[in-house]
């Protein structure tokens, strides 16, 4: 007896694999569900914690109580039987997946040993707006949260995840976000705006577009943007959209296109030993005109506009290299160090492998041999995934999360290199990874920090621990499309390239270039009151809340649900929540205030909606 | 004396928080009471606010209400010290500009020529040479961050980048340091005119660049509904705002939750008239010239009249790496134009001796010319200018070697003269920040004054 209570008391640790496998009594059950209910609170947690540390590590006090209380040994059997399912109740789901079950254990890991415990999961409501802004781009419509928060089945998040991810009705919803992301990462959001620019956006996003929409596996994706080549322009002889990620990127000896890529692809800021070693590590400045080396067949080849300087179509296109010193074979470059020395470098990879020096592009296709590097080096998954995760948690494992330097330690750095071997031994299918990590723990905790863990807090320097969920601004385009999706203008868009272009055009008046050779832009859509205005004033808002004939507030207002329930679907699809008391009282107020014309209020009501901060953040 | 000056700047940052609470609450405690409240006629919605706030705390003397605040900013303009950034984004090339080389390699095509100040400039900037007893060039400016996007960030706040910490812009401490006695100033503080420029980092989006293009327009400011209405909408807003905020999910909501007051300050200002370039007379519109940079001047200085401690105006292009000399030619002509019309409009409204005026880029240009007939990015030597405020006038301060290469003088950093902006605009040096991970931060990064900066 004593020993089996011991034995129970030690398995009560926090294993994932504790499942409640006996049925109570009713009454028990009922009463333990309240339980249940106060342990899943926050004061719950610290109960849960009194128990695991006050009574059941010291086995000797258990053995000693058994041996001379009989009843009291069983009372306290049947608190071990009660803490044992309190702790399968607060272990979290893995959904079978083995992928989902090592995150949860090495970030649960990181939480013991800082000492701090996850905040409570977030609603149902709230993680479903989160997937489906994070996956496809906007919030759930009311149809979509309903047919969610409704179903009965133990798998249904691992079920919407699917359904997002495979199901033939999201697919483009999936490719656009995908695309607009891949898109500002690739030539930013200024990239192939400006008159005359030589990147066509449209042609790059036409193959960002398909390739989501073929799951194309992301090592042959890098490849193909690596080592492009033909026209820019859709329509064009010859056209690939993949050309777009570099053709804007080579004056300059091809500097930018040297930086970009390592960065963007193998998380490595190599620009600053353009000019100098890096003062922090042992990357000499032979790294960065090495690297650059690969880009030295590489050409762009202008056809204008019969008199004038506007770009008909690009072509980029690799053309024989004869190298600085005039010897094809030894096709060198140099480069000056800061005395004044001049250097010679070959092509060669960041990680000391040399290709063939000849500039001839029938011996060596420097860029074909480049991609190959990158695609088969540790270093691509590593950083494919610490984007990833970056995308769905707010912070990568390294800040920034491009700078992946040998000094810049990561804060997680097992799972990282665990979920890069894992990503690159499933044929770097992106798609399994965007589900591993949307099935996580971390991703389906709520936002609100408790007192155990509000130091974790990244914006204050500290490494992440993912013990809540950060909050963070929708991007602009999760915002437009959100709107369009809320207010069901969706069901009647224009064609794609049309809604793409309207887009861009709402997007530029929040985009600001530098004006360098490098391309850098800053953002207004950050929180400023210029981005307060145009939710306050916009055309796009005036749209959203519009009571035209037959526009989406019009429709509600003159359906036939009750106000109470009009006012409840607006809280829904803008929100993902029902209205508190307090709101409720608060709109029947508008009501009254305008006079029962039921569709003013509700565009009150809903204009206050947008601009909430609840519905603005991803949270 | 450091440690007193640490609290002296918490308590500042506390006495400020203080000072915002009540009226959080205040809105609060309006958002149920007062749904059906009405705004009296010929009232304007932000007015009636006050009156609000005044008849719950009973903490606003009555006479600030019927106060005019054209009046008010009357007095800002006689009281207050601004100061103007004039951002040469891409890395101008000093060299060509402030400090010539002739007859060195390195020197190019340009003459030097003499000016009204002890100085030489640039045969192409022939306004300036006549105002150049205004301003003062700080040649042995010697730095070390020569990419665009890490010399954009030290150039504006004095720190170079770092991961974990986002360190408040030019703008953001100026307009924070100066907000003492604007508090009836409505347009934001910062205004960044053509470009993004740098943010405010742990001072918080309150603090952020108010961006706008150089003709001043300003998108989506009227909402088109009645003003009853639009504090209908507001008070839901704040309800559900307030609600999410109690949650304790982070301060980016709390950020958010002060925009949006600033936002309605902002639609219901007869202040953004300031904002209406077009409003001045032809001749002085003509006087600054019709290229974006020209009209950014023009509106900095309206800014500056209306009581606006911090513009910063964006003129790009500078990032000359092949065929610089043409190109510059065309560029100077522009800047000398549009500096020249601000420098000396300043002066003649006596503006001028309490505006800071700064000229800067990220770094300099590489004194070797390449062999695309350009400049590259160069930080080691390199040249601003600065005029106004308290700050010396007429002289060149610092030199560089024969061919422009190194400098021979004390070399001088981004936050030398960030210290001394601030020391010009009578900001204390002691003045010490908090960032969000409680690390106390002194203004200006502990730069040194340069000393020759002042008389």
């Amino acid at each position: 007896m004593a020993l089996k209570s011991g034995e129970i008391a030690h398995s009560v640790g926090p294993s994932p694999q504790n499942k409640l496998t006996f049925d109570l009594p009713s009454g028990l059950s009922r009463c333990l569900m309240n339980l249940r209910g106060v342990l899943q609170s926050g004061r719950g947690r610290q109960l849960h914690g009194y128990i695991g540390t006050g009574m059941w590590l010291n086995s000797s006090t258990v053995q000693f109580f058994v041996r001379r209380h009989t009843v009291f040994a069983v009372a306290l059997f049947g608190l071990c039987l009660l803490t044992r399912w309190v702790v399968a109740v607060d272990t979290v789901d893995d959904f079978g997946i083995p992928q989902v079950a090592e995150i949860n254990q090495q970030i649960r890991g990181v939480w013991q040993e800082y000492e701090m415990s996850a905040s409570p999961p977030a609603t149902e409501g709230e993680w479903c707006r989160r997937v489906h802004l994070d996956l496809i781009g906007r919030v759930p419509t009311v149809h979509e949260l309903d047919a969610y928060l409704n179903a009965r089945v133990k798998t249904k998040r691992a079920d919407l995840v699917k359904k997002l991810l495979y199901d033939d009705s999201y697919v483009a919803e999936y490719a656009r976000h995908w695309t607009t992301n891949w898109t500002n990462l690739l030539i930013g959001r200024s990239g192939g705006t400006a008159n005359g620019s030589v990147i066509d956006r449209a042609g790059l996003q036409k193959y960002l577009r398909d390739s989501f929409a073929q799951d194309k596996p992301y090592d042959r994706f890098v490849y193909e943007l690596i080592s492009a080549d033909g026209s820019n322009t859709p329509g064009a002889a010859g056209f690939n959209g993949a050309v777009n990620f570099l053709i804007g990127k080579l004056d300059e000896n091809a500097a930018q296109a040297t930086a970009d890529t390592s960065r963007i692809f193998l998380g490595m800021q190599v620009q600053c030993t353009q000019c100098h070693n890096h003062p922090f590590n042992n990357w000499k400045q032979a790294k960065f005109w090495e690297m650059n080396a690969f880009f030295r067949q590489t050409v762009v080849m202008r056809q204008f506009e019969t008199g004038t300087r506007m770009v008909r179509v690009a072509e980029l296109t690799n053309q024989d290299f004869a190298g600085e010193g005039g010897q094809p074979l030894e096709a060198e470059i140099y480069y000056e160090l800061r005395n004044g020395l001049l250097k010679v470098a070959y092509p060669v990879f960041v990680d000391g492998t040399e290709v063939g020096r000849s500039g001839f592009v029938s011996d060596v296709n420097r860029r074909e041999e480049l991609a190959a590097l990158v695609v088969s080096s540790p270093y691509m998954s590593e950083a494919a995934v610490n984007r990833m995760w970056a995308h769905f948690l707010g912070y990568g494992f390294t800040k920034p999360v491009d700078d992946m330097r040998p000094d810049n330690i990561p804060s997680h750095p097992e799972l990282l290199d665990y979920l890069a071997g894992e990503l690159a031994s499933h044929r770097f299918e992106l798609k399994q990874l965007m589900q591993w990590i949307a099935l996580s723990e971390p991703y389906s905790l709520s936002s609100r920090m408790t007192r155990s863990n509000a130091s974790d807090d990244p914006q204050m320097g500290n490494a992440p621990r993912f013990s809540h969920f950060y909050l963070r601004q929708m991007q602009a385009e999760q915002l437009y499309e959100s709107l369009i999706t809320a207010t069901q203008a969706h069901k009647t868009r224009s064609s794609y390239e049309q809604q793409e272009t309207d887009k861009n055009v709402w997007l530029q008046q929040f985009v600001s270039a530098f004006g360098t050779d490098e391309g850098g832009e800053s953002t207004t859509f950050n929180g400023s009151i210029q981005q307060a205005l145009m939710l306050f004033n916009g055309d796009l808002i005036k749209r959203a809340t519009s009571r035209d004939q037959g526009g989406f507030l019009h429709t509600i207002a003159s359906g036939n649900l009750s106000n109470a329930r009009k006012i409840n679907y607006l809280y829904m699809a803008g929100l993902a929540r029902r209205p508190t008391q307090q709101e409720k009282f608060a709109a029947n107020q508008l009501l009254l205030a305008r006079q029962g014309d039921v569709t003013a209020a509700l565009q009150d009501i809903w204009w206050a909606i947008l601009n909430s901060n609840e519905f603005i953040l991803n949270h | 004396m450091n440690s007193s000056s640490i609290t002296d700047g918490l308590s500042t940052e506390y006495c400020v928080r203080r000072m915002e609470q009540p009226k959080t609450e205040s809105q609060t405690s309006r958002k149920d009471g007062t749904m059906n409240q009405r705004i009296p006629d010929g009232m304007t919605r932000r007015h009636f606010m006050r009156h609000m706030a005044g008849a719950s705390a009973w903490t606003i003397p009555a006479l600030t209400l019927g106060r005019s605040l054209q009046l008010h900013a009357a007095d800002l303009r006689q009281r207050h010290k601004s100061a103007i950034l004039l951002w040469m984004s891409g890395g101008p090339s000093t060299i060509d500009i402030w400090d010539l080389k002739p007859g060195a390699t390195t020197g190019g095509p340009f003459r030097p020529m003499s000016t009204s100040g002890d100085v030489q400039i640039c045969e192409h900037m022939p306004q300036m040479a006549e105002l150049m007893h205004h301003m003062t060039i700080v040649r042995s400016m010697s730095t070390s961050e020569a990419d665009h996007g890490r010399g954009r960030y030290y150039m504006h706040t004095g720190y170079k980048p770092n991961p974990n910490i986002e360190h408040p812009s030019y703008g953001s401490v100026l307009s924070h340091e100066l907000r003492e006695g604007r508090e009836e100033l409505e347009i934001p503080p910062f205004v960044s005119v053509g470009g993004g420029s740098v943010g405010p980092g742990f001072l918080g989006m309150a603090w952020s660049p108010f961006t706008v293009t150089s003709g001043g327009r300003i998108r989506n400011l009227e909402m088109g509904i009645k003003d009853n209405r639009l504090a209908d909408r507001m008070n839901m807003l704040y309800l559900i705002e307030n609600n999410f905020d109690r949650q304790k999910r982070g301060s980016a909501s709390q950020e958010h939750f002060k925009i949006l007051e600033k936002t309605e300050r902002l639609m219901t200002s007869p202040q953004m008239e300031a904002f209406k370039v077009r409003q001045e007379p032809q001749r002085v519109q003509d006087r600054y010239g019709t290229s974006g940079f020209g009209r950014g001047c023009l509106l900095a200085r309206r800014l500056v009249e209306a009581g606006v401690p911090f513009v910063e105006v964006d003129f790009g292009g500078w990032d000359n790496h092949s065929g610089i000399f043409p190109a510059l030619e065309t560029k100077l002509a522009t800047l000398d134009q549009g500096m020249s019309a601000l420098i000396s409009d300043l002066e003649q409204r006596g503006l001028l001796g309490d505006t800071a005026i700064i000229w800067m880029g990220e770094f300099g240009r590489t004194p070797r010319i390449n062999g695309n007939a350009g400049r590259d990015h160069w930080a080691r030597s390199w040249s601003v200018a600065v005029g106004g405020g308290d700050l010396q006038r007429g002289i060149a301060i610092g030199e560089t070697n024969q061919d422009g290469t190194r400098v021979e003088s004390e070399p001088y950093t981004s936050q030398d003269l960030m210290a001394s902006i601030c020391k010009a605009l009578g900001i204390s040096l002691e003045t010490t920040f908090t960032s969000n991970e409680g690390r106390p931060m002194k203004i200006a990064n502990s730069g040194k004054v340069i000393t020759d900066l002042f008389g």
